[in-house]
């Protein structure tokens, strides 16, 4: 890097993880700039362990307000309601998160996402979505690809015990030390319009059903103009419909996405506390990773469900997509 | 979109959780988000900076204080309504006793020790209260449940010994850094500046000739001597004329290469602090913890390797600030990684020997973390595991046996995972914890004490924290409170004797009942009179065995530190691993003996009572679900029918 030194703070506050990924990463990180949006439980647990990393900056956006749902799982917010009266999500969230680590900075910005221009997502490193619509997702990844500068683009959802990560990482080149040498890895990442619609025929046998179930819950929503979570168990027949359809459409066995997976995203709208620390946990490392250049970044998607306890990558990709 | 009330499992739950570090404080956090109401926290640990990276609920300014107290207040602020319980305590307190531990429904252990989590481990068992066990290491981290008679204890694996060093590799033919920082960290800097008392190895060599008549001397500093003279003649000892004396004995060096001895007149300039330095140029201010070497030499970079002369230069200047600006303290200190002066001193004189055996040499970030035995830690994996604890402790909450995992989480993705369950293992038949099977025990009765008994096999190995020993109705030995004056004595007698001199001879063939009151644990041992023991391979003078720990696992990093760090003897390091969760286990790359044991699922009869979080949602489903219908992606069992996994519903 350029030469320039930790301050003696810095050394002293990140002395146990500079053990683990250097003093270079460390510094890399204190350069990025993050960007958050949806700041669901999940999204608080991955802005607590990046402003504990020592990130240079984070940035918040959303403009609701608090209701009992988002506090159920976001530490963040203060249950007092005489402090949280007549402010939104993003400002309560960045008024806990300074008090983490001040040498990190804090702040938040209102607004639509979907309406910010490629100007402002520029000024990123990383973007992380959450809660967003199919749309949303869309358009917020285009605009970053469209980008001279790399911008690692994610989103993450959590529904009842399971969560998902989707990563679009561009062109990725790291290296890696194998024995003495060091070796550079080049990865191609798809966006996440390429990623979603690969036949679902291509993809390996034995993908996690959570990938399917999501994407038909994501189309069931979008279809009903429903805001990502406005379900419940009266749309449990309709979700089914639409997962006909989409079988249908793709031949794919319907078998393959089974009903009780899908009526627990149906019903279970609410994220489950202990899950939110995984998947959060899982997409801090991850950033911290795609930031740093060091360790191998998963690509490209990611699962957890607790009712298995097992966190699987898949890479969904494909194969006839230019790239 | 209403909400689900937190489930009547949690709702009842009372828990115990024991440590309030890096996984207590995302594990405490998480369960007062899922809807505990009733948390017990143990900890004794303070806060300090280097937590505050990843321990969350703790700031700047709550540094110095109790972390179970602190971290109830700052949960409290997002759920006042929940009762936090905290103890600023060892949990090897008497007071945590089996009834202690009786009232909760289940314990969960986010611990930075082995000898706490083999202690909690004994109670649970005892107290018949499940355990959920953790740890973390960097990336790496496990959770573990652990149900009396159901699956197996904490203790029925063996656990990786810590790494312990013969005396030998340490005094005289080090090979690795770390030999070089026991040395310069519990050898030297003990001499120097810790309790003359002590018995130190710093000088005994094989078949040498230097009595200790006169190798006390060279150690004490001579009347009117100047710093700078006693420095260089220290140096020139230790680094020079030792390694001149070691390398007269030919046979040592036949297939090893030979170490150069350095003196202080080939690396440094005479007069060096005349020339340039100045005593005063550390002492901006008058408190003896901010004396440094590096600030006086100016010195900036922690990451950087200094040469020999530099290293030199530090060895000489901490010594110089040493007896300069903390006289006081000379004579009692030990070793303490946050201790900057004595971090300094340490590298730069385990530098100097590295050079001299041609070592490669470290910086003193690096020193640091192998002689304070840091273990690395990021907030990210202590989060994650968190989550995972709670996850299990639902379940058992639940009852739900049969869906126990440990679970591993993993730095690279093995089979495509990052986080991998695996189906717990029934008991140890053989486990002295938990099954109560007899070990025995080698040893020179002739020799060995009861006191050699009582700290190598009943402390370290067996982990006893109040030990009771007993030759069929005969006391040998106890330990407690409430003892009579003429016991105590009795005791302190019995400890100093040789076991075929106690007053109830410990001979060939006795069987010896080791208990701890406090745990619960019987242990009987049976004893074999042995006359010679290997001083490289059984250190210790004694060998147990029925129950075997792995042998110490040697780490590929060097960067990675072994835990508890210390040779056998006198260069014992005391030190406690710090406020890290250390792993036991390091799945690298995990590959599971599937037929050596049988899984939970074969032996349990648990009637799928068990309905998780989820499970209760969809029950109202009337259909016959297969829930592990991938499971074949698990390779925990190369069975692919298995008719005990498929679970259903209602
Ligand atoms: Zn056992």
């Amino acid at each position: 890097m350029d030469g320039e030194e930790l301050t003696q703070q810095e050394t002293e506050l990140y002395d146990r993880q500079i053990r683990v990924w250097g003093v270079d990463a460390q510094r890399r990180l204190s350069k990025a700039n993050v960007l958050v949006c949806g700041m669901t439980g999940t999204v608080a647990e991955f802005c607590k362990n990046i402003v504990l990393a020592g990130v240079g900056s984070v940035t918040l956006v959303d403009d609701g307000v608090v209701t009992e749902a988002a506090l159920s799982a976001n530490f963040l917010i203060p249950p007092d309601e005489s402090v949280s009266k007549g402010r939104t999500l993003a400002e309560l969230c960045c008024d806990s998160l300074v008090e983490f680590n001040s040498m990190v900075r804090v702040s938040v910005e209102k607004g639509d996402i979907s309406s910010f221009g490629e100007d402002f997502f520029s000024k990123f490193d990383v973007v992380v979505i959450s809660s967003c619509s199919l749309a949303t997702k869309k358009l917020i990844n285009e605009k970053c690809r469209r980008l001279l500068r790399r911008v690692a683009f994610y989103t993450v959802d959590c529904r009842d015990s399971c969560g998902e990560i989707f990563v679009d990482l561009q062109n990725y080149k790291y290296t890696k030390k194998k024995v003495d040498e060091a070796v550079e890895f080049e990865l191609k990442y798809p966006s996440f319009e390429e990623a979603i619609t690969t036949p679902w025929k291509r993809l390996p046998r034995r993908m996690a059903r959570l990938y399917f179930a999501m994407r038909v819950i994501e189309k069931f929503e979008e279809a009903e103009g429903r805001k990502p979570g406005e379900t419940s168990i009266l749309d449990f027949p309709g979700v089914m419909k639409k997962r006909q359809e989409l079988c249908e459409e793709e031949s794919f066995n319907e078998s393959q996405i089974p009903d009780y997976l899908l009526e627990r995203l149906v019903v279970g709208t609410r994220e489950f506390p202990p899950v939110c620390a995984v998947i959060g946990g899982i997409l801090g490392q991850e950033v911290i990773k795609a930031i740093s250049g060091k360790g191998d970044p998963l690509k490209n998607f990611f699962f957890f469900d607790a009712f298995d306890g097992k966190g699987i990558i898949e890479d969904i990709s494909n194969p006839d997509a230019a790239s | 979109m209403d909400s689900p009330p937190p489930l009547s499992a949690i709702k009842d739950a009372k828990v115990l959780m024991v440590g309030a570090g890096g996984i207590g404080c995302e594990l405490l956090k998480t369960l007062a988000l899922s809807g505990f109401p009733d948390i017990h926290i143990i900890d004794m640990d303070t806060i300090e900076v280097s937590n505050l990276n990843r321990q969350f609920l703790f700031r700047q300014k709550h540094v110095g204080q109790s972390k179970a107290k602190v971290a109830r207040e700052a949960v409290l602020r997002f759920r006042p309504n929940i009762s936090i319980t905290p103890y600023h305590a060892n949990v090897k307190d008497p007071d945590f006793n089996v009834d202690f531990f009786k009232q909760f429904s289940v314990v969960l252990n986010g611990l930075d020790n082995l000898d706490a989590r083999r202690h909690v481990n004994r109670l649970c068992l005892a107290a018949d209260v499940p355990l959920v066990e953790s740890g973390t290491t960097g990336f790496l981290g496990q959770v573990t449940v652990h149900l009396k008679g159901k699956t197996e204890c904490y203790e029925c694996q063996p656990k990786p010994a810590p790494k312990s060093y013969p005396v030998c590799t340490i005094t005289s033919t080090p090979s690795k850094f770390v030999h070089c920082i026991v040395w310069a960290k519990d050898l030297l800097f003990a001499k120097l500046f810790g309790d003359k008392a002590q018995d130190n190895d710093l000088n005994v060599r094989s078949g040498n000739a230097s009595t200790s008549d006169h190798t006390e001397d060279v150690f004490e500093r001579r009347k009117d001597e100047d710093i700078e003279e006693y420095g260089r003649r220290i140096y020139d000892h230790v680094f020079g004329y030792n390694i001149e004396v070691a390398l007269a004995n030919e046979e040592t060096w036949k297939n090893r290469s030979k170490p150069r001895p350095i003196y202080s007149k080939d690396v440094l300039p005479e007069r060096l602090i005349k020339q340039n330095g100045n005593m005063d140029s550390a002492s901006a201010t008058d408190n003896p913890s901010s004396v440094s070497a590096m600030a006086s030499l100016g010195m900036k970079n922690p990451q950087e390797i200094w040469s020999l002369m530099e290293n030199s230069k530090i060895f000489l200047e901490a010594l110089k600030l040493f007896f300069g600006k903390r006289k006081k303290e000379v004579g009692n200190l030990s070793f303490d990684k946050d201790d900057q002066l004595a971090v300094e001193f340490v590298t730069s004189a385990a530098n100097i020997r590295a050079s001299s055996f041609g070592i490669p040499l470290h910086s003193l970030f690096e020193s640091k973390g192998i002689a304070g035995n840091i273990v690395h830690a990021v907030a990210t994996t202590n989060a994650i595991i968190a989550g995972l604890i709670v996850i299990e402790a639902i379940k058992v909450l639940q009852k739900d046996a049969r869906s126990y995992r440990m679970t591993y989480c993993l730095e690279h993705p093995s089979k495509k995972m990052l986080l991998m369950p695996v189906e717990p293992y029934e008991p140890n038949k053989s486990c002295y914890v938990c099954s109560e099977t007899p070990l025995s025990l080698e040893i020179n009765t002739h020799r060995s004490t009861l006191r050699e008994f009582v700290d190598k096999i009943v402390k370290a190995k067996l982990g006893m924290n109040l030990p009771l020993i007993m030759h069929g109705s005969a006391l040998l030995y106890e330990v407690g409170d409430d003892l009579e004056e003429d016991m105590v004595t009795n005791y302190a007698a019995n400890l100093e004797k040789v076991l075929s001199e106690l007053p109830s001879p410990v001979t060939s063939g006795t069987l010896l009942t080791v208990e701890d009151l406090q745990q619960e644990l019987t242990c009987n041992i049976s004893i074999k009179h042995r006359e010679e023991f290997d001083e490289e391979k059984e250190p210790d003078g004694m060998v147990l065995s029925g129950w075997t720990p792995a042998p110490a696992v040697e780490k590929k990093d060097e960067n990675h530190v072994d835990n508890g760090v210390g040779t056998s003897k006198n260069i014992t390091n005391a030190e406690q691993v710090e406020t890290n969760e250390d792993l036991e286990i390091v799945p690298a790359d995990i590959e599971i003996p599937a037929e050596k044991k049988r899984k939970l699922s074969e032996i349990s009869n648990n009637d799928g009572l068990g309905t998780s979080r989820v499970a209760a949602k969809t029950n109202n489903h009337s259909k016959v679900q297969d829930l592990d219908d991938d499971d074949d992606v698990v390779f925990i069992s190369g069975g692919d029918s298995d008719p005990s996994k498929k679970r259903k519903l209602h």
